[in-house]
């Protein structure tokens, strides 16, 4: 029977292909006493023996797929299958004790977790207690019989359908099958969603219980435009969405005759409209569709993606590959923004209360200065081959920008000094703390520039968890109160003859936008593939009639809904 | 019972790769090895032990090798340490 279900649209696009659910399954067990050891440890040589062959075959096919590095995590779990010590203990427990194989292993498996996570101070070690989990959990569902889900053997176009997405289970995703994804938690601004826009698929999040909603193989549409989902379509419901999504590739042609346009209003003004990005990788979808530069090159991947410290050399080659490849066109580096929700396991922090206004980006960087040293070495060096633009994360006082730049210059002094090719840069700050906000015009006299992270701003000002369902209705981004302090930032900026931008999800959005042209914002920073609706979006738009909106917006408006209603009978 | 001494030279120590390649190479043998470390002793074919004595740089180490082909199992054992810059 066909279902309609709801959620968050995430990212644009239609896709019709049969489900598949990305959930972990219950592995729950029950401790028992055991008469038969020998049959207990056939069980347990069984399931490792099972392990072992699934992993030895996603090993295979994610090195052909994903790439080797990628593939190496497995190599390391079929070490801990094959380690004496650990499968070896859990049958020597099972022999000694009289107990059931997953009681058995549990015990061995939790003894080496507790262990390695003891190791403080080796965060590789403590690393590797997630492995042993991983191992522990794959032998663990054999012995009960369950499936887990292997995504990295997925070999036909499926929707993927999961609670949550996270990296490191989009890292094992063949994105060449991977059609949109369905969640059923997170906003706009969850990785699943990041990671749907950047791959151009579609994707609906927050759509409250699609995994128990939809089945395996259920054959499944998703309009990332609306959020509808709709489960086993009739015929006639295939045939309306494939003409949909013919339309929708449509507008994208339309859209793509702009990707070497000029960004310009109908009054003929130039605005700069640019990508955020996380890797190199995603420096081709960003060409591809147009950008004038990098808005936003988040650092913190670099980190998340390895095992260890990333070195400068292996820094220096992914800033110089971004910076390289936009020939010429500016490139916004964010030092590493660690913390909040970003944590890396060889990097341990203190648990805190709340992290989102605890230790993260800059706040680390200036008080572990050889991790940020190393950051700005490799910055500095890639600096000649290109237009790059230093960004500092979450600063709230002068102090700390100071500190950062004063470490910035004693950096490029050594470097000048060990005969080191230096090239010319921008420093500037994202603005994302109400206090650097409202003492915008006291920084704008010392940095060179200002990019607006609306994302943090919005949840700082209105002090809500942007993540947190039952406040999630305090995310107002049209809301007079933050207009005023973005206005305050960009006219700062302007008096002193700096620029400002923004590299939040706000500055591609379709009624956000045209509040911005009207402030006079210079740079947008976006999703790459939401710069051309954007272009699309500012040819038909008139500056002068912007500012007068925007006046309205901030001065007449009351509420976020006024000013969308503004926006929407302007532009009418 | 082959015994070798060894001083670690490598900057990170017995850790990640350099371990995994020691590990495969004890492995192919039927040799009981060992790696003794500050009076603790690990069976140099498993990954979890050998990580766990969390050998850093400068440190000196013992590999013991006990069984039919313990002369072949150091020697092999000595070629991986020095191929990967663990000693010298």
């Amino acid at each position: 029977m066909t279902t309609t279900l709801k959620g968050i649209a995430a990212s644009d696009g239609v896709a019709i292909a049969k489900a598949y659910l990305l959930v972990q399954p219950d592995l729950s067990f029950s401790k028992s006493a055991i008469n038969d050891v020998t049959k207990e440890t056939d069980r347990l040589q069984s399931a490792i023996a099972k392990s072992n062959s699934e992993l030895q075959q996603i090993r295979d096919i994610a090195s052909k797929s994903l790439g080797e590095e990628e593939a190496q995590v497995f190599d390391a779990h079929m070490m801990i299958l094959a380690d004496p010590e650990f499968t070896g203990a859990v049958k020597q427990k099972i022999e000694d004790e009289k107990v059931n194989a997953e009681s058995a292993l549990d015990d061995v498996a939790t003894t080496f977790i507790n262990m390695f996570e003891a190791m403080t101070d080796n965060p590789y070690m403590q690393e590797r207690a997630a492995d042993v989990r991983d191992v522990t959990k794959r032998i663990m569902a054999h012995l009960l019989g369950v499936e887990l889900p292997n995504p990295a053997l997925i070999d036909e176009e499926v929707i993927i359908v999961a609670h949550d997405l996270t990296p490191s289970d989009t890292a094992q995703l063949n994105k060449k099958y991977v059609k949109a994804f369905v969640t059923d938690i997170g906003g706009r601004t969850a990785h699943s969603a990041i990671m749907a826009r950047s791959l151009e698929i579609p994707a609906i999040v927050g759509a409250g219980t699609v995994t128990t909603d939809i089945k395996a193989d259920q054959q499944v549409i998703v309009d990332g435009n609306t959020g509808d989902i709709v489960v086993e379509p009739t015929a006639a419901d295939v045939a309306k969405y494939q003409q949909l999504a013919k339309e929708y590739a449509a507008q994208k042609a339309e859209w793509a005759k702009l990707r070497d346009a000029r960004t310009e209003t109908a009054d003929g003004k130039h605005f700069e409209l640019a990508a955020n990005i996380g890797t190199p990788k995603d420096l081709a979808g960003a060409t591809d569709n147009g950008a004038e530069a990098i808005g936003l090159y988040r650092t913190e991947f670099l980190y998340m993606d390895s095992p260890e410290l990333p070195t400068e050399d292996d820094q220096f080659d992914a800033y110089k590959a971004v910076i390289e490849g936009m020939n010429g066109k500016p490139v916004v580096v964010r030092t590493m923004d660690i913390g909040g929700d970003k944590h890396l396991p060889y990097l341990p922090l203190p648990e805190e209360m709340n992290p989102f206004l605890g230790y993260r980006a800059i706040r680390i960087s200036l008080s572990r200065q050889d991790i940020f040293r190393t950051q700005l070495r490799a910055l500095l060096r890639a600096s000649a081959f290109g237009h790059l633009r230093i960004m500092f994360p979450m600063i709230a006082t002068l102090q700390e920008f100071r500190q950062a730049k004063a470490i910035l210059d004693e950096e490029k002094a050594k470097l000048v000094a060990e005969g080191t090719e230096v090239g010319k840069y921008e420093v500037g700050i994202m603005i994302e703390i109400p206090a650097a906000a409202v003492l915008a015009d006291q920084f704008a006299k010392e940095v060179d520039f200002f990019s607006i992270g609306t994302n943090d701003l919005i949840q700082y000002t209105m002090a809500a968890d942007r993540g947190n369902e039952h406040v999630s209705y305090l995310y107002q981004p049209y809301n007079p109160s933050i207009l005023r302090l973005v206005k305050h930032v960009i006219d700062s900026a302007h008096k002193e003859g700096k620029w400002a931008g923004m590299c939040g999800e706000a500055a591609g959005d379709p009624i956000m936008a045209p509040i911005l042209v009207g402030l006079g914002l210079d740079e947008f920073s976006m999703g790459a593939t939401s710069i051309l609706k954007i272009r699309s979006l500012m040819k038909r738009l008139d500056t002068a009639e912007m500012a007068k909106m925007a006046d309205k917006a901030l001065n007449e408006s009351l509420t976020n809904d006024d000013n969308i209603k503004l926006v929407k009978d302007t532009l009418k | 019972m082959e015994k070798r001494d060894f001083h670690v030279i490598a900057e990170t120590g017995i850790h990640a790769r350099p371990a995994t390649l020691l590990v495969q190479t004890a492995s192919k043998f039927n040799s009981d090895i060992n790696l003794e470390y500050k009076g603790k002793s690990v069976n140099l074919k498993s990954i979890m032990g050998v990580m766990s004595l969390g050998v850093g740089q400068g440190a000196d180490v013992t590999i013991s090798a006990d069984g039919a082909d313990e002369a072949e199992a150091i020697v092999a054992v000595d070629e991986t340490m020095k191929k990967e810059g663990l000693s010298e």
